[in-house]
């Protein structure tokens, strides 16, 4: 079974999204979504500064199955993407919800992540 | 592999005489474009050539050695006749910028591979000159972007993708300009029809579609399809990747479509393992005629044939390659057609759905799950072992490496994406019904082994050249040129 933190926010294309202290949010996929795409060989995050609205193809994430783009589960503008997995994409597979962040964004002036998903209606996409 | 590189054969001064100049050559190059030092060439004889190149091709496991049933590539036998007869010294010897009126047997072949083509696709106009599917893909989308800006609809940039297409649909609407929109397939294999609805309007160009789709079924709303992207003034295209499926039975052009890329190299039966060389021959509809890539083949005055180009044609997408395409590929799709003849040609969408179903059932017998149980195959079709994989802990690469012990080419693995631990399995018309019986008694033997010996699987293969490739690292250090000894 993958692991879903509960204190997570979720998008049924398998993001997840942490609020940061600093009003800013991290962006990642989960684990069910890195174990889906087994070893990731390149990843492709985002460059700071640019804007994103909720749904746009922002970030790649290629495996030895398949690459698929990861889409911002915010509107905002990226902060920074994560520097450490152009040489290490392993990280988002060893730690998906920690050191395998992929982006950070800062939400727009009054952005509502009322499409999120809790943790426990994001595993209830999962099951079959 | 005990084979060693070429280079580690050499040894300097060692020669293959009848391969080397007996007197120096004058050659007029002027002295600032002539190297200085000599290039890093292997020294071996001649026999050691022979030697070297021959065990190599020994160690390939090929169409030509083994079942190769890999989904989605139209892995069929390439008849020797086709071979022979593209291979005519007056073929061979031809050069590509000699005047069409010395070659009139060359281009009257083209002639009627266009003609055969056109008739089999119910298109009006083929052009050979695409070097390969992906080109094709490019010079189709390209054609329906110069349509829709030569009408001065400039916004009309979207481009729509069914979510089970090859990888190459949404690059090529990219490499050409285009905004991709992705549809998701419904549950029964075909196209959304809701979400179609909803993703055509005024910016749409077209949709790119493989019918039969990555899924292995006949999208059966097609004439649906076809009226929904018309009536949003959208174009639409056909992947030719699965064409084998319905040769000669049902036409693209018949069904809607503006334009279509064929794999010669695929339906058409011409060698293709390891990259190529390949042909994406496209065929369209009366409105892209001007805008076919150039050059292609026309009838002249009083008789012959002749090349059509920019000249005749300024609104042409223009050209795709230095001559007219791969022109050993085409004459050998070309004997292929003509081998076969308009009574042959169904046949081999008949024996290549036949020969689908038949393994499709024998699998499914044999406690497969199939990815679309109630669908009819096509040419090819979806087994999944989600089932086994969390049962059994193995994975589908588990099998397909296994597969090669029993002397079988894997099936494609993990395509189309969106079927989890996915084999997808194209037999191809030209296999018997013993080997494909003895394909399912492979698979049978490895599901067997599954549940008593996981492990083994997932040592797979033992008796091949290498063994289980690190394919997590090779994708991370990609190293595939050899960078002299220095470097080694």
């Amino acid at each position: 079974m993958s692991t879903i933190p509960a204190d997570l926010k979720y998008t049924t294309s398998h993001e997840w999204v942490r609020h940061l202290d600093d009003g800013t949010v991290l962006v990642g996929i989960t684990d069910h979504a890195q174990d889906a795409l087994g070893d990731l060989v390149f990843v492709e995050a985002p460059e700071s500064g640019t804007t994103v609205s909720v749904g746009d193809a922002c970030a790649v994430v290629e495996s030895v199955k398949a690459a698929s783009d990861v889409y911002s589960p915010i509107e905002g503008e990226v902060v920074e993407g994560n520097a450490e997995l152009a040489d290490r994409p392993e990280l988002v597979n060893q730690d998906p919800y920690g050191e395998g962040w992929i982006m950070k964004i800062r939400p727009a002036e009054g952005f509502d992540p009322e499409g999120l998903l809790e943790s426990d209606a994001y595993a209830a996409t999962l099951e079959d | 592999m005990s084979e060693p590189l070429i280079f580690e054969l050499s040894r300097p001064g060692r020669r293959a005489t009848a391969q080397a100049p007996l007197t120096s050559v004058d050659v007029d190059v002027p002295e600032q474009f002539r190297r200085s030092s000599t290039p890093v060439l292997p020294e071996v004889s001649e026999l050691q050539a022979v030697r070297h190149y021959t065990r190599l091709s020994r160690l390939n496991f090929s169409i030509d050695t083994h079942f190769y049933p890999l989904g989605s590539c139209t892995m069929k036998y390439n008849p020797r006749a086709c071979n022979q007869l593209a291979m005519l010294p007056e073929f061979l010897g031809r050069h590509p910028l000699a005047p069409a009126e010395t070659a009139p047997g060359f281009m009257a072949c083209l002639w009627d591979l266009q003609e055969i083509l056109k008739e089999v696709t119910g298109m009006r106009g083929v052009s050979l000159t695409p070097m390969a599917g992906a080109q094709g893909e490019f010079a189709g989308v390209a054609m329906i972007r110069a349509y829709h800006l030569a009408r001065g609809d400039d916004h009309r940039n979207e481009i729509i993708v069914p979510d089970a297409a090859h990888g190459t649909n949404p690059a090529t609407a990219t490499m050409c300009g285009c905004k991709v929109i992705e549809i998701p397939t419904g549950a029964d294999g075909d196209v959304d029809l809701d979400a179609l609805s909803a993703a055509v309007g005024p910016n749409t160009a077209g949709i790119m579609l493989t019918n039969p789709s990555t899924v292995g079924v006949f999208d059966r709303n097609i004439q649906a399809i076809s009226r929904m992207v018309h009536e949003a003034g959208g174009l639409l295209y056909y992947d030719g990747a699965n064409l084998n499926a319905i040769l000669g039975k049902v036409r693209p052009g018949d069904m809607g479509f503006d334009v279509i890329h064929m794999n010669l190299h695929k339906t058409f039966s011409t060698p293709h393992g390891g990259g190529g060389p390949g042909s994406g021959a496209v065929g369209v509809s009366e409105r892209l005629l001007p805008f076919m890539p150039v050059p292609f083949v026309g009838e002249a005055e009083g008789g012959g044939y002749r090349w059509i180009d920019e000249s005749e044609r300024p609104q042409s997408i223009g050209r795709l390659s230095a001559f007219m395409g791969n022109a050993g590929v085409l004459l050998r799709a070309y004997v292929y057609a003509r081998l076969l003849g308009r009574e042959g040609m169904p046949r081999i969408a008949e024996y290549a759905t036949l020969n689908a179903n038949y393994l499709m059932k024998r699998l499914a017998e044999a406690g497969f799950d199939l990815a679309y149980p109630e669908r009819r195959a096509s040419h090819e079709f979806i087994v999944t072992l989600k089932r086994q994989a969390r049962e059994l802990d193995v994975s589908a690469m588990d099998f397909a490496k296994r597969l090669l012990d029993y002397g079988f080419h894997a099936p494609t693995t993990y395509f189309p994406l969106l079927v989890p631990e996915c084999l997808l399995i194209e037999p191809t018309e030209t296999e018997t019904r013993e080997i494909l019986d003895e394909f399912v008694a492979a698979m049978a033997a490895i599901l067997d082994e599954a549940g008593q010996d996981a492990e083994k699987l997932k040592g797979a293969p033992y008796t091949t050249p290498v063994r289980r490739l690190d394919d997590v690292r090779a994708a991370r250090q990609l190293d595939v040129a050899w960078k002299g000894e220095d470097a080694a």
